[in-house]
């Protein structure tokens, strides 16, 4: 019984700990934590923004509480009255109004003046940019590398491989609501909207991984529509790229064999491609190469054998109200299916 | 007279929101029964005395919106389109008019996708879960306006290439596999 009191108590004090600590200085969803030049000008616009109004908060207060002090110091309220109604005081109020009109209005100029700079920068497109299309669905990413060779393209999900140092455009739409996607290290927000097309620029200057999240309201399951990006060294990214223009892996024995067997047998093909095989439905993830990616279920899941077996098994255990069906498979094919699939690096 | 009023009132509003209720419901990890029949391979069409059974389990999702609107979306992502269109037919049967050629009951739709028909219909058994051919009996249904109409869709997401489903008249279903261009 104490032990688990103690233990809310625990869980309690660190929500309280996560809620308290500055959203991030080293996190890898902070946009004060920014990885490229241009999530540095929005974190710097912030911080600017942040301090002047904190400066200026500050001396009204101070102002406001000398004001109720000096009132209170001014003896009877006759005394003040005559005192305010005086010609000298009203001409001195006035000017005093008027300065800190002037002020206000130049500190509000200034900053409008730095965020129109900044959304200036950021507006900007560069020429030689890798382009990659990004279609929202409830409730994962669909990543398309372009190429203007068809044959050539790399189809993922809910995962962003980007080179260090080269600016990428991401081209985003979507299939069903509107989305809104949000790396805050790498970029602002930006809407995926249906039947419009919306393009951002991210540039990375150094490499890492970073986390993004769906930003906009888009059914139950918004909160696990997760993306993680990697910023790689142009050439891990260039080998990255390769490995996931080949086809699948095959099987390589027999209880893999009789995974892929399953798969092209049951309801999965009809909404999954893998590369390779007969699957070529596109209204689902593409599993090509499931195996090379960290989770599972646009961030719900780590990618364990295991837990793609309970996902294939009950979706909806771990995402109530995703698309996947829940599938019933013998157990038999289901372990099968699960080996093959975590055989698809 | 007006306590009467009242107590209509009040009667009325928990109808409503029991209707409400239904049309509403999201179940996610529903398992609906798979009707008789539908689990053997039928050979022929010839058989002695009625042709189509119009009994069989209802259909489980008749009264829920939600389940209809996933039977939309699945009608295109499994392809349903490719040959019924948008439900006026192309190379496959029309879906929207009042004739049916393998019957208009939930059982005998739930039939039709799971077994395959002759002349192009192709089966889904074992390709689509029963919950998702349920939902796409009441969509299929809802296209001639078998449903009531609150549960019906009332838009689509893409191109408007007809009335919404909510908005087309029910038509009372006729045993028929007559074409099109013989009427």
């Amino acid at each position: 019984m104490m032990g688990r009191l103690s233990n809310a108590r625990f869980r309690w004090l660190a929500v309280g700990c996560a809620l308290l600590a500055p959203p991030g200085c080293s996190s890898n969803h902070a946009a004060m934590n920014p990885a490229g030049p241009r999530a540095r000008s929005i974190a710097e616009l912030m911080l600017g923004f942040v301090s002047v109004s904190t400066v200026v908060y500050l001396i009204v207060s101070a102002v406001l509480v000398w004001a109720i002090a000096r009132r209170r110091r001014a003896g009877t309220s006759d005394d003040w009255l005559q005192r305010g109604s005086s010609e000298q005081s009203n001409v001195r109020s006035r000017q005093v109004i008027s300065w800190a009109t002037a002020l206000t209005v130049l500190i509000l100029l200034t900053l409008a003046l730095c965020d129109y700079f900044v959304m200036h920068g950021l507006s900007s497109r560069p020429t030689d940019s890798l382009r990659i299309l990004v279609t929202g669905h409830q409730y994962w990413w669909e990543v398309e590398y372009d190429d203007p060779d068809p044959s050539r393209r790399v189809r993922t999900a809910n995962e962003l491989h980007i080179p260090v140092g080269k600016p990428v455009e991401l081209v985003l739409t979507s299939q069903d609501v509107i989305h809104s996607m949000w790396m805050p290290n790498l970029s602002g927000k930006k809407d995926l909207i249906p039947g419009h097309q919306n393009t951002e620029v991210l540039l990375a200057d150094r490499p890492g991984t970073f986390s993004g999240q769906c930003a906009e309201f888009c059914g139950l399951q918004h909160a696990k529509m997760r993306l993680m990006v990697y910023a790689e060294p142009p050439k891990q990214f260039a080998a990255w790229k390769q490995a996931q223009l080949q086809d699948a892996r095959n099987p390589s024995n027999d209880i893999q064999r009789h995974g892929l067997e399953v798969f092209e047998s049951s309801t999965c093909i009809l909404c999954h491609t893998i590369q390779g095989t007969q699957a070529a439905a596109t209204v689902a993830p593409d599993l090509t190469h499931l195996a090379s990616r960290t989770t599972i279920a646009a961030g719900a899941l780590p990618n364990t054998q295991s837990n793609l077996a309970s996902w294939i098994l009950a979706p909806h255990r771990f995402k109530p109200g995703v698309q996947m069906p829940a599938t019933q498979l013998q157990p038999d094919d289901l372990a099968a299916l699960a080996a093959y699939l975590a055989s698809l690096k | 007279m007006s306590s009467r009023f009242l107590e209509l009132a009040v009667v009325a509003l928990i109808a409503l929101t029991l209707l409400g209720c239904e049309r509403e419901s999201r179940r996610f990890s529903d398992s609906p029964a798979t009707p008789r029949g539908v689990q053997t391979i039928r050979q022929s069409e010839l058989q002695p005395g009625s042709s189509i059974p119009t009994s069989g389990p209802p259909s489980p999702y008749d009264d829920n919106a939600y389940a209809v609107s996933q039977g939309k979306q699945l009608f295109e992502w499994f392809n349903c389109k490719g040959c019924h269109a948008d439900g006026g037919g192309s190379i496959g049967p029309a879906l929207m008019d009042e004739k049916w050629i393998y019957g208009s009951a939930p059982a005998n739709i739930y039939a039709t996708i799971v077994e395959g028909r002759p002349n192009g219909m192709p089966s889904f058994r074992d390709k689509i879960p029963p919950q998702q051919v349920w939902q796409l009996v009441a969509y299929v249904r809802s296209l001639s306006g078998q449903l009531r109409k609150d549960v019906e869709p009332s838009r689509a997401d893409h191109l408007f290439t007809r009335k919404s489903e909510s908005s087309s008249p029910k038509s009372a279903p006729v045993s028929s596999s007559a074409p099109r261009d013989t009427q």
